[in-house]
């Protein structure tokens, strides 16, 4: 499968990902929509991971070129679900103290 | 046109409807069950990768985990299409056109590389994405980043708890 | 001794005395660090004592030299480090010790210590940190004065010239609380300042033309100048001794000066800093010979100057007023000599005046301190047998100063006249005349002060005393020295060898021999003793009884106000510079500057009170100018080649 169409779709989901964060105010879908972006970033790394073991797997079939994108891939969930925990948690502050998960609530830095 | 291709397809035309369909739902419930079908066909992906671990993976903590903690706190929340804070539509024009226009340079920049023009991802074989293969890198090269993300667990751990109690 | 190459003067090498040379101006420099630093903490008799001990080893130490350059001439002086350098311009931070400076050099350290002995007893009523004050202050102006003389270059010089400066403004405002007195000290300081700006002027025009600064080097290539340069440098040096010496028009600070303590004026304002002119130009004598002009405005404006001041003394009633003026009066007598090329005249003058002039001074401030601070001499008279040891001292004072034989101002003064006349006979004319004049306000200063009756308070009479030792001794080696001082310089037709001029000749190389036949010169000396002579015997007559008691009216007021000259620079100068100012200050600085900075002030609130909206606080926005500025970027770095020729086409 070459490469470019990984790139495209992973693109794809990536820009959704960003639209959402535009037009959504609703603090939870913003925050899938960053998840969103988050998986179509693993994804191309994986791709790109076996782009890489291809090329490898030619000449050596037992090749582990490209393990260490998939362990990348591996902490960045890690990441990520450590990430969500907190950011949820301060989603639940925030709404016990605005009754609302309106994003422009957000706006302290103005002052 | 093999099954592969078939599959590919398939998964990638899944993925995006499911994502516009995140974005398109009123209801934050339905947002996060599209969510979940585009993490199910990412795992496809990955299963048509052959990176079996990063499937699971993906499927334990993102589909199952994140998602469910979504679903919680939202259900906890009593959130329903009614509560939806709405934007302006003008703003939502404008988010739109650029990440259309966003989209457009960033596909016209991959159409202008020559580098990736003929590069093939392997798609069903090689081994890397095996458990065996991942445990042995994980627990020989990378011991070190995973013990510390085990730090990191535990920190925000107690960080989510010192916010939930204030 | 590799350094010796840089001065031609040198004729021998004595390496040893070379050294002593930084002692001189270091003694000072410490009295006046532990006095001024621990002035809290130090005693009276303490402070005094190490004031006067630290000027009292650099006299010691100046007589070894001055003993040394007599027998030996001038000598060479390692320069102490390079206090310059570019690398077209080197200037050392280098001492010279010659007949000149080592001359000088005996002068204001051994009057500089006689007058801190007295000051230590006319001072005693100060506070201690004050007293301390005091005493530290003048310690650093004997070091500056040093420095002054001894340097080899003429920004060594004009560092002394600064520093003198300063000291006789921090001196001549030593009791800050009066204002008067602060003003008088801002006077000094700021005429002082334009002075000093023509000397600046003249030094950097001597770097231009000749790339250098020191005198060695100045004077063996002072023929590389035009006579047009010469002019102007000597000019320019001019301009700053008009200042430091109170030369017409920029005289009138140093009879204000008199506001500091009277040991402060005999010093500073009469024995040394104001002769720092002299010093300069008898040192640039090359220079000044090679400019006709400059020689003519000296002597011009010397003369002028001893004339237009003896006039304003005559009808003086501050006792120390009289003296300022006639310490102006004397300066322009010695820029007189200078001008008509009798550079060793003037140099001896200055000796000589330096003995009287610190003798009067402190004489008046003897008679002040027994009178409480009373400075009109029309509140005193016959205090000649209250205070014998001032009295006589004075007298031999005042007979110096007016050039009766064979007192030391009579052969100074001669030697300028007989100079003056082979100049000009006008000169000699006028010259004269103030010579008169001196003799005549000097005894009135005398009958009026010491003759007649007491017309003071009962309770001034009633304290009146003769002053302590350690006042009257210095006074009364003061005396001696105006006394025998001339003796040094006795002209040859009078059957004397004129030691200081051959002591002299090597630096002052450009003097100018004037021959006027020995008949003529008797007679010009006779005229002079006896005019002065009848002025001193029309004096003595007609005040030592019926001293003027009223104020001056017609003439006389004018005089009495300074031919209003005070009033001419405040009118010509102040006003219309405090105008100019006070335009500046309330038009210019309220609506031009002003308005200028607060109006950027407000343009820049302006413009960020409606910047600060962009930020308004949503992350939405942010993230969309985000994502479009990524756009750009993207679509700009995609393009970059067309975007460079369509730029380069426009361009």
């Amino acid at each position: 499968m070459p490469i470019s169409n990984y790139i495209i779709f992973c693109l794809a989901l990536f820009t959704i990902g960003i639209v959402g964060v535009l037009v959504r105010r609703n603090a939870i879908i913003v925050f899938m929509c960053i998840e969103l972006m988050l998986n179509a970033v693993n994804l191309l790394l994986v791709a790109f991971s076996k782009m890489h073991n291809g090329v490898a797997y030619l000449t050596d079939k037992s090749t582990i070129v490209g393990a260490d994108a998939q362990v990348f891939v591996f902490f960045i969930m890690v990441v990520a679900a450590a990430e969500v925990s907190v950011g949820l948690a301060i989603i639940v502050m925030m709404y016990r103290n605005t009754k609302s998960i309106d994003i422009n609530f957000l706006n302290r830095l103005k002052n | 046109m093999n099954l592969i291709q078939i599959l590919f397809w398939l998964l990638s035309g899944l993925a995006i409807v499911s994502a516009l369909m995140v974005l398109i739902s009123k209801n934050p419930v339905h947002s996060v069950l599209w969510l979940i079908v585009v993490f199910f066909a990412i795992s496809g992906h990955y299963i048509l990768l052959n990176a079996q671990f990063l499937a699971i993976v993906n499927l334990i903590v993102y589909a199952g985990a994140i998602m469910v903690l979504f679903l919680f706190v939202i259900m906890l929340m009593n959130l329903g299409k009614e509560s939806d804070p709405q934007k302006n539509v003008w703003i939502k024009l404008a988010g739109a056109i650029s990440g259309g226009s966003l989209l457009i340079v960033l596909v016209s920049l991959v159409k202008q590389a020559s580098e990736i023009n003929d590069k093939e991802a392997l798609l069903g074989n090689g081994n890397i994405g095996l458990i065996g293969t991942l445990g042995k890198v994980l627990f020989t090269d990378f011991v070190v980043p995973f013990e510390i993300s085990s730090v990191l667990f535990l920190s925000a751990m107690v960080g989510a708890v010192v916010i939930g109690k204030k | 001794m590799e350094q010796t190459h840089n001065s031609s003067f040198i004729t021998h090498n004595s390496q040893h005395m070379n050294k002593l040379v930084y002692l001189i101006p270091l003694f000072p420099l410490v009295g006046f660090l532990i006095n001024g630093l621990m002035r809290k903490s130090l005693s009276k008799s303490l402070t005094g004592i190490i004031g006067s001990v630290a000027i009292l080893a650099s006299f010691i130490v100046s007589l070894i030299l001055f003993l040394d350059v007599k027998t030996n001439g001038a000598m060479a002086v390692n320069p102490l480090f390079t206090f310059i350098k570019t690398q077209t311009l080197t200037i050392d931070f280098a001492f010279q010790v010659d007949q000149l400076s080592s001359l000088f050099l005996l002068i204001i350290t051994g009057i500089g210590f006689l007058i801190h002995v007295y000051s230590a007893s006319y001072m005693h009523e100060e506070e201690p940190q004050h007293f301390a004050r005091y005493f530290a202050y003048l310690n650093l102006f004997v070091f500056s004065m040093l420095l002054l003389v001894l340097g080899a270059n003429y920004v060594i010089m004009f560092i002394g010239w600064e520093g003198v400066g300063l000291c006789s403004y921090l001196l001549i405002g030593y009791w800050f609380k009066n204002n008067n007195y602060n003003y008088a000290a801002k006077k000094a300081f700021i005429m002082n300042r334009i002075g000093d700006l023509g000397f600046l002027l003249a030094v950097f025009w001597i770097i231009n033309k000749l790339g250098t600064v020191s005198y060695a080097e100045v004077f063996a290539n002072a023929s590389k100048l035009t006579a047009a340069d010469a002019t102007a440098i000597t000019m320019l040096l001019f301009v700053g001794a008009m200042g430091k010496s109170a030369q017409i028009p920029l005289y009138t600070w140093l009879p204000d000066a008199m506001a500091g303590p009277t040991p402060v004026s005999a010093l500073i304002h009469a024995a040394t800093m104001v002769t720092a002119g002299i010093y300069m130009i008898a040192r640039s004598n090359v220079l000044y010979n090679m400019s006709e002009f400059t020689m003519h405005v000296v002597a011009i404006v010397g003369l002028a100057t001893a004339l237009f001041s003896a006039t304003i003394a005559i009808k003086q009633n501050d006792i120390k007023k009289v003296l300022a003026y006639s310490t102006v009066s004397q300066l322009g007598y010695m820029f007189l000599g200078l001008g008509c090329g009798a550079y060793t005249g003037a140099v001896f003058h200055v000796m000589t005046h330096a003995f009287f002039k610190a003798l009067l001074f402190l004489g008046a401030g003897s008679v002040i301190h027994a009178m409480h601070h009373e400075q009109d001499i029309r509140n005193m008279g016959g205090l000649k047998k209250k205070l014998p040891i001032t009295h006589i001292t004075f007298l031999l004072g005042c007979i110096a100063i007016s050039g009766m034989p064979p007192f030391s101002g009579f052969f100074s003064k001669d030697e300028i006249l007989a100079a003056a006349y082979a100049h000009s006979p006008i000169y000699w004319v006028l010259g004269v005349a103030g010579a008169a004049m001196t003799a005549f306000y000097m005894f009135r200063l005398y009958a009026t002060t010491f003759l007649g009756n007491f017309r003071g308070t009962h309770d001034q009479e009633h304290h009146l005393h003769e002053s302590p030792k350690a006042m009257t001794i210095p006074l009364m080696i003061l005396a001696l020295l105006s006394v025998v001082g001339g003796l040094v310089g006795v002209p040859e037709i009078l059957g004397g060898h004129h030691e200081l001029h051959h002591f002299l000749s090597p630096v002052l190389v450009s003097e100018k021999a004037h021959e006027i036949p020995h008949n003529t010169e008797y007679m010009l000396m006779g005229i002079s003793v006896a005019i002065a002579a009848i002025a001193i015997l029309f004096a003595v007559n007609k005040f030592s009884k019926n001293p003027e008691m009223k104020e001056a009216e017609g003439l006389g007021k004018v005089l009495a106000n300074k031919w209003y000259v005070d009033e001419l620079y405040d009118n010509i100068v102040v006003k219309p510079l405090g105008s100019l100012a006070a335009f500046f200050k309330n038009i210019i600085e309220k609506s031009g500057i002003d308005g200028a900075v607060n109006g950027v002030g407000k343009l820049v609130q302006y413009g960020s009170r409606q910047t600060r909206l962009l930020q308004s606080g949503q992350v939405g926005n942010y993230i969309l100018i985000m994502v479009l500025a990524f756009v750009l970027i993207i679509f700009i770095w995609i393009n970059d080649g067309h975007i460079y020729r369509f730029i380069t086409k426009l361009f």
